[in-house]
């Protein structure tokens, strides 16, 4: 179980990073919040895999780590709000520049 | 306590001129001397108990942890220093009233002298060793503003820059030498150190500190080779030289090896780099003071020649070659301040500091001839005068030091060569200036300054005479007590004019017929060294500059030349290496744990993740499929959280989802449609193995970090949570009560992100499309009825839900944040189904302040537990109950989580519902664009541009 969760995270953050080495805002964008999720799995991780046992006190003995679990709640809503501002740049971006590359340069280079 | 009050009268003293500038230069000039003055007569009140053999130090922590303390000293060698330093630094106050032009700024100018004779204060009486380097520090910013006084001189400001940097540069391998010689001794505080001389000297860290130290020393003193700076910092105005170039600034290197000497000296190491220094730089200084022909820059190469000789009496280090260092730091200090001044007052009167323009002044200026051919008299070393002592004491010292073994003749010899130099240069100021009729006429016609200008020249060339005629009477007292403080105990010594004819007095003697000799021949010597090239040190100084600039650039232009592709490859790269170095170091990737059993919901599951992940990455040029193989990956990741209990997690995940696919929904309909093909082949494979390395080194990470058993700190939050935060959802708790102020923190990095998106879509010129990505026309305003009837009936059901779900948060999966991205959720939905102006109309209100409101409220939930006197952020809470509803818990962290539900609100819809504005007569703008928004905020392209 252990080693398909570690593969699953690292297909998602290969996708991720080969997204971001593009040349292009949206994709690179795509990429990023690929990325997160991929983060947030693995960070999630961090407390090991638990099966039926939220961290409710009092359901029983075995609780999933509560601490993980609270940065990752936080880490996806602040990814929301990152995701947000880096595709709105990119839209103001376009609009100042004209193009869509992530270089930002007056120039088309199509 | 005083000797705080002596420390801190001249930085307070910073603030005198700023206050009094506007009432005048004579107010202002008479005030700013006011303090200097007190801290004057306060150090010399002091004396009495220093004779006593009494140790005065004031201390107090300031950061213990950095080993900071305020300390101060006064001891025999901070007094002389601060009679220097308080002394000329009045004397320079009178001088400056006059020398500054009627229309230059003077209030800043004495601020800057201050400022510079504060942290010049500071450093003679640290008695700490960081707190001297802070001191040090602040004397080459002073002295940086200082020079560069005259800012609209381009010679100002390079001669300050390069002032700047070189005394900078030393200033921070003096850091390091100074942490080092702290760690060896073992503290920072400067008597402990002082008392650990053997201890240091046995470390085997002692080369590298004494390179450090001596090298922060050498730069400021100007010692060969960082003199270089010294001359150019000569474009600062006169009475600036004369008081940082003749007593402070440049002695403050000096003064460092003096007070450290009986820590770091005493090695053969030491002995040899510092006197074979300060000879050389003895020589260099005299010989380029007799080739310049501009007043000041023989003078500033003459400081660097006496600065030499200083260093080299520092090097021998014998007991009575101290005393001679000492006794010709004051010495040189009175003469050079007032040959500095005297040139001040003749570049001030006749306009040029030029020797061919200058000749023959003696008529027009008889007393400052006179005073000027005195303090000249003491710089070559004529006897009666105060500079003849320390010389004879210097050549005393050459013949009895044995530091260069076999070769110690050679340092009589040539400190011999440097009187020779020393007379010829002091004599050809005089002669070409006062005496010698002149080439040229000056610009303007010369005349004496007013008398109070000269005043200060006159009380330094009287000291000159005094101490030279009375030697004993006047600096035996002032040389025991500083002598004492360097050597540690008294030293016997008599102070005499005539000593019987012996070496040192033919050495004198031989000096004087060969320095005459030399300047009757000086046109032929002149004319011998025209032959060679002349270099410009800050030519070359600049040249330096500009060519590492270019370098720097070019290095960041091979690395990443403005390229985020690039600059992003090379931040995965390091990632890659750092974690690979970290995989390397384990000895087994799977750990004791080992793997728990897989099912087949799990392999569906997590075959949807990997086919996700690919389909996104491979389709990413047709954006909208992109994206849509993004959603399913979000899905499933909600998916995966619920499977490994991880309710909150599931929750947050599925309702960010919703809102991040809008989002993206929303911004690609302004963004092309596809991704135009323009990576080669050999890139893609580049950046597929950099992803893959890095993908693998990820999974290799996680998959040893989960099959190991781990300690985690949980236990604590899981066994408190009921106890201490009332709640039975750990994970709430942790959120909005263990960890309450992270929490703070995102909502507020959430709020500010809305506002600043807020900002950027304000006034944005969007390129609308007509058409899809397949050239299809977009239909306009058309809303699919079922949805339109449907998110009627869903809006309350949904603000219901989201209710629950923030109320019961506290002890079942839900809270602030899940609640306010349902609530979001739903008003966007109204926005989707029914279009912007529909939902304007019912929903008028910014979603700005609903934002800060929220981190106001938690911010204020936080300070409310001060007034009950428990930290930031305590939580309280209660049970009540009521009818119907039954018993119920009140807890301030619900308030608290009141605060992170309205700014997740605010924020989310300030994020959408503005975006999805943009089209509209509803979009952001600010009310002074609002004018001509109609005309330039929306740019509707007949086909899509890209």
């Amino acid at each position: 179980m252990e080693l398909l969760y570690a593969i699953t995270t690292g297909v998602l953050t290969a996708c991720g990073l080969y997204l971001t080495l593009r040349g292009r805002t949206f994709p690179v964008v795509v990429g990023l919040t690929l990325l997160s999720y991929a983060v947030n799995l693995f960070l999630f991780s961090m407390g090991g895999l638990t099966t039926d046992g939220p961290a409710i006190v009092s359901e029983g003995a075995d609780v999933a780590d509560p601490l993980p679990q609270a940065l990752v709640l936080t880490a996806i809503v602040i990814g929301f709000a990152m995701t947000a501002f880096v595709v709105i740049l990119a839209m103001r971006a376009r609009s100042e520049v004209g193009n869509d590359h992530v270089d930002g340069k007056k120039e088309d280079r199509e | 306590m005083t000797l705080l009050w002596i420390a801190l009268l001249p930085l307070l003293g910073v603030l005198v001129p700023a206050l009094t500038e506007r009432h005048g230069r004579n107010i202002c000039s008479l005030a700013t001397a006011v303090l200097p003055a007190i801290a004057l007569v306060m150090t010399l009140l002091n004396v009495p108990a220093l004779l006593d053999g009494e140790q005065l130090s004031f201390s107090v922590a300031w950061m213990p942890e950095l080993a900071l303390d305020l300390a101060f000293r006064l001891d025999g060698l901070s007094l002389l220093f601060n009679l220097l330093i308080l002394g000329i630094g009045l004397l320079i106050i009178l001088y400056a009233h006059y020398y500054l032009a009627k229309d230059e700024p003077f209030g800043r100018f004495y601020a800057f002298l201050m400022l510079f004779m504060a942290s010049m204060v500071g450093i003679s009486m640290s008695d700490n060793l960081i707190l001297l380097w802070l001191f040090w520090e602040l004397t080459s910013l002073s002295s940086f503003l200082l020079i560069g006084y005259w800012s609209h001189q381009s010679d100002a400001r390079k001669g300050a820059r390069m002032a700047l940097t070189v005394t900078g540069a030393g200033g921070l391998a003096l850091l390091a030498g100074l942490l080092l010689l702290g760690d060896m001794a073992g503290s920072y505080s400067m008597g402990d150190v002082l008392a650990s001389g053997e201890m240091i000297l046995a470390d085997p860290r002692y080369p590298l500190m004494l390179g450090l130290v001596l090298l922060g020393a050498f730069t400021k003193s100007a010692q060969f080779p960082f003199h270089f700076w010294l001359p150019h910092a000569m474009a600062a105005p006169t009475p600036v030289s004369a008081y940082l170039h003749s007593a402070t600034m440049v002695k403050a290197g000096i003064f460092l090896m003096a007070r450290l000497h009986p820590a770091i000296a005493g090695s053969e190491l030491w002995s040899v780099v510092v006197s074979l220094v300060g000879i050389i730089t003895m020589l260099y200084g005299a010989w380029f003071a007799l080739m310049k022909t501009d007043l000041k820059g023989i003078l500033a190469f003459s400081t660097v020649s006496h600065l030499g000789l200083i260093t080299v009496l520092l090097g021998i280090g014998s007991p009575m070659a101290i005393l001679a260092a000492l006794f010709h730091i004051l010495n040189h200090a009175t003469f050079k301040a007032a040959l500095f001044m005297s040139a001040g007052i003749i570049d001030h009167e006749t306009g040029t500091r030029e020797l061919k323009q200058l000749g023959g002044l003696k008529k027009a200026m008889p007393v400052t001839a006179l005073l000027t051919t005195l303090a000249a008299a003491a710089m070559a070393g004529v006897p009666l005068f105060n500079g003849f002592l320390s010389k004879e004491m210097f050549f005393t010292e050459a013949l009895a030091t044995p530091v260069l073994g076999g070769l110690s003749w050679l340092l009589p010899a040539l400190a011999a060569l440097g009187g020779i130099l020393s007379v010829a240069y002091s004599l050809r100021l005089v002669h070409a200036v006062f005496f010698k009729p002149a080439r040229e006429a000056p610009p303007k016609s010369p005349h004496e300054p007013p008398h109070l200008m000269r005043l200060p020249v006159e009380i330094l060339v009287a000291l000159c005479v005094v101490v030279g005629l009375f030697p004993a009477f006047m600096a035996t007292g002032l040389l025991e007590l500083a002598s004492q403080a360097v050597i540690g105990s008294p030293l016997d010594f008599h102070l005499a004019i005539w000593h019987g004819v012996n070496l040192p007095l033919i050495m004198s003697l031989l000096a004087f017929a060969v320095g005459i000799a030399l300047y009757w021949r000086h046109a032929d010597v002149r004319r011998f060294t025209q032959q060679f090239a002349s270099v410009d040190a800050r030519r070359v100084f600049e040249r330096i500059v500009v060519a590492m600039g270019y370098r720097a650039e070019q290095l960041i232009a091979t690395l990443e030349g403005n390229s985020l592709q690039r600059y992003v490859g090379w931040l995965w790269l390091a990632a890659l290496l750092m974690g690979g170095i970290g995989l390397v170091q384990i000895t087994d990737l799977t750990g004791a744990a080992g793997n728990q059993e897989l099912d087949g919901i799990l392999l569906i599951g997590a075959g949807m993740l990997i086919f996700g992940g690919i389909a996104t990455a491979a389709t990413h040029r047709y954006r909208l499929i992109s994206l849509l193989m993004l959603s399913v990956v979000g899905l499933f990741v909600a998916l995966t959280f619920a499977r490994f209990s991880a309710p909150d997690l599931a929750l947050t995940q599925l309702s960010v989802e919703v809102v991040t696919m809008i989002l993206l929904m929303l911004a690609l309909f302004f963004l092309p449609q596809k991704t135009p093909p323009e990576s080669s082949p050999l890139r893609n494979i580049r950046d597929m193995l950099l992803a893959g390395s890095l993908g693998l080194v990820v999974a290799s990470l996680n998959y040893a970090v989960m099959t190991r058993e781990m300690l985690s700190i949980s236990s604590f939050f899981v066994e408190n949570s009921k106890p201490g935060g009332g709640g039975y959802n750990v994970v709430n708790v942790i959120l909005v009560d263990f960890r309450g102020f992270d929490t703070l923190g995102e909502i507020t990095v959430l709020a500010i992100a809305g506002l600043a998106i807020f900002k950027l879509l304000n006034r944005l010129r969007l390129f609308i499309p007509h058409s899809d990505g397949e050239g299809r026309v977009w239909s306009p305003d058309r809303y699919p009825a079922i949805l339109t009837s449907v998110s009627m009936t869903i809006l309350p059901l949904a603000l219901l839900v989201s209710a629950f779900i923030f109320l019961r948060g506290h002890n079942q999966p839900g809270g602030g944040f899940i609640a306010g991205l349902i609530t979001a959720v739903a008003l966007i939905l109204l926005y989707m189904a029914r279009g912007v102006a529909w939902a304007q109309e019912r929903l008028d209100f910014p979603f700005q302040p609903v934002a800060v409101v929220g981190v106001a409220v938690a911010t204020l939930t936080g300070l409310g537990s001060w007034l009950f006197g428990h930290p930031f952020l305590t939580s309280a809470f209660g049970y009540f109950s009521l009818p119907l509803i039954g018993t119920f818990e009140l807890a301030t962290a619900l308030l608290f989580d009141l605060g992170v539900y309205l700014a997740v609100v605010g924020a989310t819809l300030m994020i959408l519902a503005n975006l999805g504005k943009v089209t509209t007569a509803h979009r952001p703008v600010t009310e002074a664009a609002e004018k001509d928004a109609d005309t330039s905020a929306v740019t509707p392209s007949a086909k899509e541009p890209r």
